[in-house]
């Protein structure tokens, strides 16, 4: 009964090849003389960037994740944090990470490499605190640049200063404590390329609003990723430009995903990294999910379009401004994530619902699945409201309680049960059933 | 001594509603300690701080998702009960996730005319928090003209912190009275003292709190101290435990809540120049919340200080269940204070804590500090 032609992701070793780089090169980069350095997803990449080229980092949310997909070791993890005395609710993610620094395993083989300072940035409460651990642990130096100045559609002067005056703080520091000297040329080319690879992965979501869509969520996943890693870098920049292209030949050429989509959803939240079966599961249903705000902003940039429409966030470059100064440079980096359609929810949840709602309309949505993740309370902030927000909009909604990195809180069977309640609420019936 | 307190604190509605019909201001509802209390009691409202009432209630579920504390839902629960139906207007000064829910569900769900989210810096150990914060506390100030549209001048401002000055000072003459060996008060009362501060006009307080120190200095209380234990962790006003915990053979003679010690600790430092900075110095340089209280761990040699200063026996470290600030100090709180001498008991609370299971740990606890004194 499918109704579309699919084929394999063309990008799909790269993405894999250019992921297990990275974790390699940050490995490695004592070898030859580099610096390591680690820190959160959301923390500012293309700062520590202007020490060098030979400066790689390992960010922990990502990191945690690759552990969760592991579950006999994501065990021993949080097991060891547990020995620690650290609770068990816990950031999951964070749990991991220090388990596999106390147990001194690398979750990509070897000893966990030890970082030489941390670099982070503050908006969820655990950002701060984890950093702080991972520094007095390892007995390194740890900076962190507090970026909770309110909602972007409030943003002004002062706030943006906050940000821009730890920025140039931050930077006194690395040259402190790593004794190189910084090069502005080298931040100002991290910059336009985090604008590019964070816009260009925004327009790899926008595409998915064709129908059918070419890409899944689970697919995405692994695609985003690589915005955790190391939004700053050409090659991740360069990558997601030609993922663009190549999503952009499967929608002209109506490649599904999933061949026999007849019904769209989204979710909300890190996924249970171990239960990813989840979403082939909604395959049986003809049921794809196109991604969520998660996978969309959480570290794609966006803007209203003058149309009232949602869509990729211009780049400084597309408007053909050129960046030559550090102040500039950190000021355009300070604006462009404090945009990050993540980073709302944090002080409302109505701006999060809105955008949604946005989603909901602009991708052609039949129903939202919203993931209430106990390992993340960052992203389960304000979860509630935006249940109620939908439910109020009129758009079919459903929860499940899990844990994206915490396996033990998940239910398998009990939310198989209910992703069939909710399909049958949207009239869908099991493919197979049905034949 | 202490009954005008206890009856402030238990009857705080009663209070508010009275101050309504005697004032012309409005009752501005508080979300965390961080609030600049200074700015809404310059406008001439009565700032206060939103507690809950430790009643199991099943309100919440459709708004907070169980996994964030137990506080925060209590505090809830109170606005979506009606209980405050009376007040006009809160703010929120930036605080841990969970709290911040109660307030963005306040706001969607519970009729107020007015609410503001004030952009606390969690970065306090940058100097640049001090001009951020003297910047967003401007931006306050004009939100509060504009919602009464009366003028709040540089004068209301100074008067405002002397008030409240005198308050933190006040305060801490109370609980110098709690370092000898007879402390003048029990912990529930240093408890009650305090909290009843968060509902009450801050002058009515303090004329109060004049009226009974005289007194106070020459109290001695008809029981044993017993154990001198200090209490540290997440936000505590429950009464009922603190009675339990000095029935058995403790005197509470100290804390690190920000229902304690850490509302009153220091003041604002008037420095002749722009009033808002002396007061935005104030929230930026005060005994931090764990959740602020990074790159550095600030709160331990404070915390530290506090136990040497009040001579304390060992300390309950009390954390709200799911409350993942103080769940981020915990482990290396305990061992940072048993390195430096100090005994500790880790118990969980919840909105209401089973009292009998706390006892007979409590019990244990005393019985091993007491051991400890023999040697
Ligand atoms: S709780 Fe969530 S937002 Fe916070 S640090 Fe962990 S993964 Fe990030
Ligand atoms: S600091 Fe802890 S107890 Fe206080 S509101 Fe936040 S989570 Fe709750």
């Amino acid at each position: 009964m499918a109704e579309y032609k699919t084929e394999p992701l063309k990008s799909w070793n790269k993405a894999k090849e250019l992921r297990l780089k990275y974790y390699k090169e940050y490995q490695d980069a004592h070898k030859n003389g580099g610096l390591r350095w680690t820190g959160g997803a959301w923390s500012f990449d293309a700062i520590p960037a202007g020490l060098g080229r030979d400066v790689y980092n390992i960010t922990g949310e990502p990191y945690g994740a690759s552990l969760a997909f592991d579950k006999q070791l994501s065990k021993e993890c949080m097991e060891a944090a547990e020995a620690k005395g650290w609770a068990r609710d816990l950031c999951s993610y964070m749990r991991n990470y220090w388990g596999s620094m106390y147990l001194n395993k690398y979750a990509f083989g070897g000893e966990y490499p030890s970082p030489d300072f941390c670099f982070q940035d503050h908006i969820c409460c655990s950002h701060g605190k984890w950093y702080q651990h991972v520094a007095e642990y390892k007995k390194i130096p740890y900076f962190c640049i507090d970026v909770s100045v309110g909602p972007y559609e409030d943003l002004d002067e002062n706030r943006l200063m906050f940000v821009v005056n730890q920025m140039h703080e931050s930077i006194e520091w690395l040259e402190k404590i790593t004794g190189r000297k910084y090069q502005d040329d080298l931040l100002i080319e991290a910059v336009e390329n985090e604008c590019r690879s964070t816009s260009a992965w925004a327009e790899v979501c926008y595409l998915n609003m064709a129908k059918p869509a070419p890409l899944d969520e689970k697919t995405m996943y692994s695609l985003y990723v690589h915005g955790t890693l190391a939004k700053h870098s050409k090659e991740i920049a360069d990558f997601y430009e030609e993922l663009r292209d190549e999503v952009k030949y499967r929608v002209d050429n109506q490649i599904a995903a999933v061949p026999n989509e007849r019904c769209r959803l989204m979710s909300d939240t890190q996924p249970p990294w171990g239960f990813l079966k989840v979403f082939r599961y909604l395959e049986n249903f003809g049921a794809v999910s196109i991604g969520s705000l998660y996978t969309f902003g959480l570290i794609g940039i966006w803007e209203d379009k003058p149309d009232g429409t949602w869509g990729p966030r211009t780049t400084p470059m597309q408007k053909g401004e050129s960046i030559t100064t550090r102040d500039q440079a950190l000021r355009i980096l300070a604006d462009w994530n404090l945009s990050k359609p993540e980073w709302q929810h944090f002080y409302d949840p109505n701006i999060k619902t809105r955008m949604m709602l946005q989603i909901v309309k602009q991708w052609g949505v039949d129903g939202v699945m919203l993931h209430l993740n106990r390992g993340c309370e960052g992203l389960s902030c304000g979860i509630m409201e935006n249940r109620l927000g939908i439910a109020e909009a009129g758009v079919p909604v459903m929860t499940f309680e899990g844990n994206m990195g915490d396996e033990r809180e998940f239910d398998e069977k009990r939310v198989m049960a209910r992703i069939d309640s909710f399909m049958e609420t949207l009239g869908i019936d099991m493919l197979q059933k049905a034949q | 001594m202490f009954s005008k307190f206890f009856e402030w604190y238990e009857k705080r509605h009663d209070y508010a509603r009275d101050w309504l019909t005697k004032n012309d201001g409005e009752v501005v509802g508080c979300f965390c300690s961080y609030a600049p209390e200074e700015l809404i009691y310059a406008a001439g409202h009565l700032p206060v701080r939103m507690l809950g009432s430790h009643e199991p209630q099943d309100v919440t579920e459709p708004h907070i998702f169980g996994m964030y504390c137990p506080f925060c839902r209590d505090v809830l629960a109170q606005g979506l009960k009606g209980r405050f139906n009376y007040m006009k207007g809160i703010m929120l000064a930036q605080s841990c996730l969970h709290l911040r829910q109660s307030f963005t569900s306040w706001r969607n769900h519970v009729p107020v005319d007015y609410a503001y989210y004030l952009y606390m810096p969690n970065k306090v150990q940058t100097d640049h928090a001090r001009s951020y914060l003297a910047g967003e506390l401007a931006k306050f100030r004009r939100s509060l003209e504009e919602w009464t549209g009366r003028e709040i001048t540089d004068e209301a401002l100074r008067e405002a912190a002397e008030v409240y000055n005198e308050s933190r000072r006040l305060a801490h003459e109370v609980y110098d009275l709690r370092k000898g060996p007879n402390p003048a008060l029990t912990g529930l009362e240093a408890m009650v003292m305090v909290a009843s501060s968060f509902m009450v006009d801050k002058k009515e307080h303090n004329a109060e709190l004049k009226r009974i120190l005289p007194e106070l200095k020459e109290r001695r209380l008809d029981r044993e101290t017993g154990a001198r234990l200090m209490i540290v962790g997440s936000e505590d006003d429950d009464t009922e435990f603190i009675r339990m915990v000095e029935s058995v053979g403790a005197t509470v003679v100290t804390d690190d809540h920000c229902t304690g010690s850490r509302y009153f600790w220091n003041s604002v430092e008037f420095t002749n120049g722009d009033i808002l900075s002396d007061i935005a110095n104030r929230y930026v340089d005060r005994p931090t919340c764990p959740t602020k209280d990074f790159e550095t761990r600030s709160r331990f040699p404070h915390i530290l200080q506090l136990a040497k200063d009040f001579n304390v026996d060992g300390v309950l470290l009390i954390q709200q269940k799911f409350c993942d600030p103080h769940e981020c100090d915990m482990p290396p709180l305990k061992e940072y204070l048993n390195e430096n001498g100090f005994p500790t008991l880790f118990l969980e609370f919840d909105v209401t804590v089973p009292l009998g299971p706390m006892r007979i740990r409590v019990e244990a606890f005393l019985e091993m500090v007491g051991e400890e004194e023999l040697f």
